[in-house]
């Protein structure tokens, strides 16, 4: 692992660059014929419009929340384009043979090759370019096991039923302003549906990459696990170094049926703006999971990237004896901010949720855990643990923590540690005397903060985490 | 191999070090005692190049080499080694993990190839064994949840792992029950080559029952003030530093 430290260590933000690609893209602003547009662009069935269009006209009336410990200027919704594909991906590829090279290229530079040879055995990848999915591997040998895997945009016309009963289930059109955003334009994304008593042969991952200016990425991710089947999904995100900033609203819903898992993670890495605060993606995303009887749903996330993070996973535990995991790791530096956390809803009888929470904050940077515990009435024996550790690596850093616990049943535990420490240089100067430089010994402290975190990643890309974490970390050490 | 010449250091703007002279020849071994606030532990965090420990005037060279002139790290990297007086925790960073990184480290700037896992494990499970540590220790954090005495040989085990050419040994015997101060002192006399040179920081005599020094030196106030062989350290276990009078305040 330290070799590709070592090297990581010499580059700054490595998914900067801009790939050379005609698109179509619409002008920017939004009204309900953008709407249509987009609905006619990916060949929707008339009830996915008007779905669209009623989420629509709510956003209209809806405010942009203010409560989260952000600061940033108001964004400018009609100066935002609303949908962008490569040119070259109108003909529809039939395969991997047809995908412009240089699409292909862009993956490769990012370190997912998408060639057959190449692939990451083991890993299905589905690769979102803007406002499209450009290729899913593995597709064949997924279906062989019942399992699909495929763009939303695709679901929707080849499996209606499943997206018709399941889309907005968890995540209602107008559950917030930024949902009903997503509703209303959601791209791409990706779709998945593991049936009864299937386990996942293999992993799956989507990658979004946004690359044109001023464009919008609004993907929407649905995964439904049936009865006793398992799965486990990994979503990575990065976009080009630009001046302006840009905005990233995604919607999540999973739904875990009796005895199923779904296990959720996110390396997110979109870019965080230069050290001044100028541009870097903002990122407002709505992600939830709905756990059935014996059910678990665990979201992982791994927060590098973007210049603002307002981002709350959550479970909603309806059945009795469910199990919602939240594990995550955000690292602000910089002008970053963040404001992240997740809520846990326990309705049902001894459901159980944890909650590890670590916030790594260098530079100038700010971040905030929000996390809310719920115990509703019919929650008998239900228990929550949730520890919540802030470090901070130099002293013009800040760090919240913002636990918000509501209780309706008396038999319900809820336990709450927290904890804020820094890398001390008593640390840093052990590190050195033995042998190691200042940023390889920053590195070594924070993954260690992190450990706890880490190993609940799928092993390829624990290792890849840890890799973002230095290289993030570049130059926060002065 | 380690020349140190009129040193004067101060941290946060009070000198502590005044001019203190010290030589030491590749194989030696020297014990440095002296009243608690004497400048001890200051000398090996200047010559180690901790930050906010600044030279005055004066020089310290080792194998020639003025080490004023380089990092922390680069110091370590040519061979000098400091175990702490209160060694500190890493949480969740394996005790395994930081000696396999370090000795690497270390093998990098020698220009040699790096140990693999497997290569690691096997000279740490020595070193562990050699310490009286359990082999868990090595999979545990690093100093996190040790005791006063695991910590130190914590420290030694590091130290037998790194082979340093000069350690400082910064009170490695504080607070140890009998049979880990002879842990301590094996560490040190297993690593005794005839080349390898050591400066052992101690309160108490006992230590170097075990740990022949070939020379004790007082020092107080800053400055090595006495020098002698092994009879000086039992002649300050019979009658303390009082002989010494009360140190002269700085400025006053
Ligand atoms: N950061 C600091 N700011 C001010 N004074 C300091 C600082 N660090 C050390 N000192 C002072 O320097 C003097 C020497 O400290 P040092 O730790 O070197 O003593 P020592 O000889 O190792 O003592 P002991 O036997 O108690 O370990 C002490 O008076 C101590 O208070
Ligand atoms: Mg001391």
């Amino acid at each position: 692992m330290s070799e590709q430290i070592e090297k990581a260590i010499s580059r700054k933000y490595d998914a900067g660059f801009v790939s050379d690609i005609e698109s179509d893209t619409f002008p920017p602003g939004l009204d309900e014929d953008v709407i249509r547009r987009i609905s006619a662009m990916k060949d929707e069935p008339e009830w996915m419009l008007e779905w669209r269009l009623q989420a629509f006209r709510s956003w209209q009336k809806m405010k942009e929340p203010d409560w989260a410990h952000l600061g940033y200027e108001k964004i400018d919704y009609q100066a935002i384009s609303y949908y962008s594909a490569p040119k070259s991906m109108k003909d529809k590829p039939k395969s991997l043979d047809e995908v412009d090279p240089e699409l292909l290229r862009t993956y490769e530079k990012l370190g997912i090759p998408l060639h057959e040879q190449k692939m990451l055995a083991g890993v299905a990848v589905d690769a979102v370019f803007d406002s499209v999915s450009v290729v899913t591997t593995f597709r064949e040998k997924l279906e062989e096991a019942g399992v699909i895997f495929c763009p939303i945009s695709e679901a929707i016309k080849k499996y209606p039923d499943l997206v018709k009963k399941y889309i907005g289930s968890v995540v209602p059109r107008g559950d917030n302003f930024f949902a009903a955003l997503n509703s209303a334009v959601f791209t791409d994304g990706s779709f998945v549906y593991i049936p009864k008593g299937v386990r996942c042969p293999m992993e799956l991952s989507t990658y979004f990459r946004i690359n044109e200016l001023n464009t919008g990425q609004f993907e929407r991710t649905l995964i439904v696990a049936e009865e006793g089947s398992h799965v486990s999904y990994l979503e990575g995100c990065t976009a080009p170094q630009r001046d302006e900033n840009q905005l990233h609203a995604a919607v999540v819903e999973l739904v875990a049926m009796d005895d199923a898992e779904i296990k959720y993670s996110t390396v997110q890495n979109w870019y965080p703006g230069d050290e001044n605060g100028k541009g870097g993606i903002y990122n407002f995303v709505t992600k939830r999971g709905i756990a059935h009887k014996n059910a678990k749903i665990s979201w992982t996330q791994v927060e590098t990237g973007s210049a603002i993070t307002w981002k709350y996973p959550s479970c909603i535990l309806k059945g009795d004896n469910s199990v919602g995991e939240f594990y995550s790791v955000a690292l602000t530096r910089g002008r970053q901010q963040a404001d992240t956390g997740t809520k846990m809803i326990h309705l049902g009888k001894n459901t159980k949720s944890t909650i590890i929470s670590k916030g790594i904050s260098a530079g100038n940077s700010s971040n905030a855990y929000r996390g809310l515990v719920k115990m509703g009435p019919g929650a008998d024996g239900a228990r929550n643990f949730t520890e919540c550790d802030s470090l901070l690596i130099g002293d013009k850093c800040a760090a919240h923590t913002f636990p918000y616990i509501e209780s309706s049943n008396p038999t319900a535990i809820v336990e709450h540690e927290a904890t804020t420490s820094k890398v001390s240089d008593d640390q840093l100067f052990l590190c050195q005397q033995r042998g190691l430089d200042t940023e390889k010994a920053v590195s070594m402290i924070v993954n260690g903060f992190c450990k706890e975190v880490f190993k609940e990643l799928p092993m390829e890309f624990a290792v890849e985490a840890g890799k973002l974490l230095e290289i993030s970390l570049e130059g926060s050490v002065g | 191999m380690l020349t140190i010449k009129d040193l004067h250091a101060r941290v946060e703007e009070k000198t502590i070090l005044k001019g203190l002279n010290l030589t030491v020849n590749p194989g030696e071994v020297h014990a440095i005692m002296g009243p608690n606030g004497a400048g001890k532990s200051t000398l090996g965090y200047v010559m180690s190049g901790r930050d906010g420990y600044e030279l005055e005037s004066g020089s310290i060279e080792l194998n020639g080499e003025d080490l004023m002139e380089l990092d922390v790290e680069e110091r370590a990297q040519k061979g000098l080694f400091l175990a702490f007086q209160y060694p500190v925790e890493i949480p969740g960073v394996s005790n395994m993990e930081f000696m396999k990184e370090s000795v690497n480290a270390m093998r990098k700037a020698r220009g040699e190839e790096a140990l693999t896992a497997a290569e690691f494990l096997k000279v740490a499970k020595e070193a562990c064994k050699q310490v009286n540590l359990p082999l868990d220790f090595l999979k545990r954090g690093v100093n996190e949840g040790f005791s006063g005495g695991e910590k130190k040989r914590n420290e030694i085990m590091q130290m037998i792992l790194l082979q340093p050419s000069l350690a400082i040994l910064d009170e490695s015997d504080s607070g140890l029950d009998i049979d880990a101060l002879k842990v301590v002192a094996n560490g040190v006399n297993s690593q005794r080559d005839g080349k390898r040179s050591f400066i052992v920081v101690t309160h108490y005599q006992r230590l170097l029952d075990f740990i022949e020094p070939d020379f004790v030196h007082i020092l107080s106030d800053g400055k090595i003030v006495k020098s002698g062989g092994p009879e000086l350290a039992k002649e300050v276990e019979a009658t303390g530093y009082a002989w010494l009078g009360k140190p002269e305040e700085a400025g006053a």
